[in-house]
């Protein structure tokens, strides 16, 4: 099943001469973890806002070509309607949560819904639970970490109970062990719910091991498109806007001085027992 | 001369949360340190303290020999130059090139130094198509450049950088990589701070780990680096080569490595030649 289909979309912002997506085919199934990365202005958050509707209804333009979410059209479906299908979160948690406590600030949006009031708590309670944060409950936002921020901006759009969310560079502003506590909640999250993660990071080296799939997107086209550990095998990725993790540089520089090297790793436990493997064959 | 001296500097915030306790260390003239610890550690606190933001509520900080106890901000902005973290705190202007003027005309330069300043510095931080356009426009990884331009612009003797590669690709955190080494080379002294790990063990710079407003390790970046417990201590996630090493250290590796060239001599010499 399909929950996002791209076809031909192209998009030029208002005032400017040449467009920031050109011509971008995508199908995205369900359950997918997607690592969507590429130079900064190449247009990832662009394709970010054509999928959740920010573009057209928010951001003035010139649309062609079609995006269906949950078979809905991003063109015609209200921003509001659209938001129960994919949610954001941003690379600022401080410029999503505005509220005097955690409860409030996820609770938000469900009141904007009008939904009735047992339903709110009933989804606030679950969304708060899901990502730890009950015994925040009643804290002011403001006065979180930046890693419990995002977990904050996370659970309120938990709480909308989409079946995309899309992350734009979430971890930027939080220091290492709490951006890989936030990727692995996020991949947790993904598995138990069967949710579809468009994750935009720089952080390659990070968010490589969870991902299902890859995506670079450069000068507006998708330039690559499959799994992580390919595109450091086959692509130049610096040459793309990409960081290559050190492993991967590693290992492809064993690849050339080592017989039977089997290839590109993006995760350290693949990579201990290749090289383990090799040196007990030296052994026998 | 030293650049900066910290003497039993602590901080408490008027909310009474103790930010620094009892914080001494010295930077050379010319020097480079990054500060690296977990948010809220301390680490922008000490930088804020730099350009008199904040004044030490115990102990003294000398910059440039100078004790800031009794200096403005103004004053100090003439010795250093400090780029936020969220670099939209620093721009009011309307656009991307006044903001970068805006200091340099405040400092008295001719409208001619100021326009060759001004272009230099956009040119190098590829923003010079976005001259006319607002800062808040940019995106932010713009941003972040926009905010170094207009520190860069003005040349102080001291650069204090806080996250300088948030939000920045690959190519950018290049560049910004040859930037500081390029200031340094021209003798401005730069105080960072920073947990990008891979970025720091490409600068090689001194390092000191701070952890809830103390000093924890002071050193050079290969022993800082690769010492996995202290890292651990303060909440770091040591750099990807120096946790594959670690792995392998049975198999008789060597454990100071952050230079994959090192590692693939290593690696392959041990599995070519063992047991022969």
């Amino acid at each position: 099943m399909k929950i996002i289909e791209i076809r031909d979309l192209s998009f030029t912002y208002l005032g400017q001469s040449r467009p920031s997506l050109k011509n971008v085919n995508l199908e995205i199934g369900d359950g997918e973890f997607i690592l969507v990365s590429g130079p900064s202005g190449g247009g990832k958050s662009t394709l970010c806002r054509c999928i959740n509707g920010l573009i057209p209804h928010f951001y003035e333009g010139e649309l062609r070509g079609e995006v269906l979410v949950n078979g809905l059209s991003t063109r015609t479906t209200p921003t509001y309607i659209l938001s129960q299908h994919v949610g954001m979160v941003f690379q600022n948690p401080q410029n999503q949560l505005f509220s005097l406590s955690v409860e409030n600030d996820v609770a938000f949006a469900l009141e904007n819904l009008g939904l009735p009031r047992d339903e709110i708590r009933a989804r606030v309670d679950e969304a708060l639970e899901i990502m730890n944060l009950k015994d925040l409950a009643d804290r002011s936002p403001l006065e979180l970490s930046g890693g419990q921020q995002q977990k904050v901006a996370l659970a309120s759009i938990l709480a909308l109970r989409p079946r995309v969310i899309m992350l734009d560079e979430p971890t930027s502003f939080l220091d290492p062990a709490s951006a890989l506590h936030l990727i692995n909640v996020v991949d947790e999250i993904r598995r138990k719910f069967g949710l579809t993660i468009l994750m935009v990071e720089h952080r390659v080296d990070m968010i490589a091991p969870s991902a299902t799939r890859m995506i670079v997107v450069y000068e507006g086209e998708i330039t690559y498109d499959g799994p992580p550990r390919e595109f450091f095998e086959k692509y130049d990725a610096h040459l793309y806007g990409v960081s290559t993790p050190r492993l991967a540089r590693l290992s492809g520089e064993l690849a050339k001085r080592i017989d039977g090297w089997p290839g590109i790793f993006l995760d350290i436990d693949g990579f201990e027992r290749a090289v383990r493997g090799l040196a007990s064959r030296r052994v026998r | 001369m030293q650049a900066v001296e910290f003497d039993k500097v602590s901080y408490t915030y008027p909310s009474g949360v103790i930010a620094l306790k009892d914080v001494s260390f010295t930077v050379e003239k010319g020097e480079v340190v990054v500060l690296m610890g977990e948010n809220g550690s301390g680490k922008t606190t000490i930088l804020k303290h730099l350009n008199g933001l904040l004044k030490p509520t115990q102990g003294r900080l000398y910059v440039e020999g100078v004790d800031t106890s009794n200096c403005t901000v103004a004053q100090l902005s003439t010795k250093v130059g400090l780029v936020f973290q969220n670099a939209e705190n620093m721009f009011f202007e309307s656009t991307v090139w006044d903001e970068v003027a805006f200091a340099l005309r405040n400092f008295g330069f001719s409208e001619d130094v100021v326009r060759r300043r001004v272009e230099w510095a956009l040119k190098f931080f590829d923003l010079d198509g976005y001259a006319s356009q607002s800062p808040f426009t940019l995106s932010g990884g713009e941003k972040k450049r926009l905010a170094f331009a207009i520190v860069l612009a003005w040349s102080p003797p001291i650069i204090a950088l806080d996250e300088p590669t948030i939000g920045q690709d690959s190519l950018q955190k290049e560049k910004m990589l040859h930037m500081v080494r390029l200031l340094n080379a021209q003798g401005h002294t730069i105080l960072m701070a920073s947990h990008d790990v891979e970025f720091v063990a490409d600068l090689r710079p001194r390092i000191i780990l701070i952890s809830s407003g103390r000093i924890v390790a002071d050193g050079q970046c290969e022993d800082v680096l690769t010492d996995l417990e202290v890292l651990r201590r303060c909440s770091l996630v040591p750099p990807q080569l120096v946790l594959v090493m670690d792995r392998l250290r049975d198999l008789g590796l060597p454990k100071n490595i952050l230079e994959v060239s090192e590692a693939v001599k290593a690696i392959s010499e041990m599995i070519s030649h063992e047991h022969i």
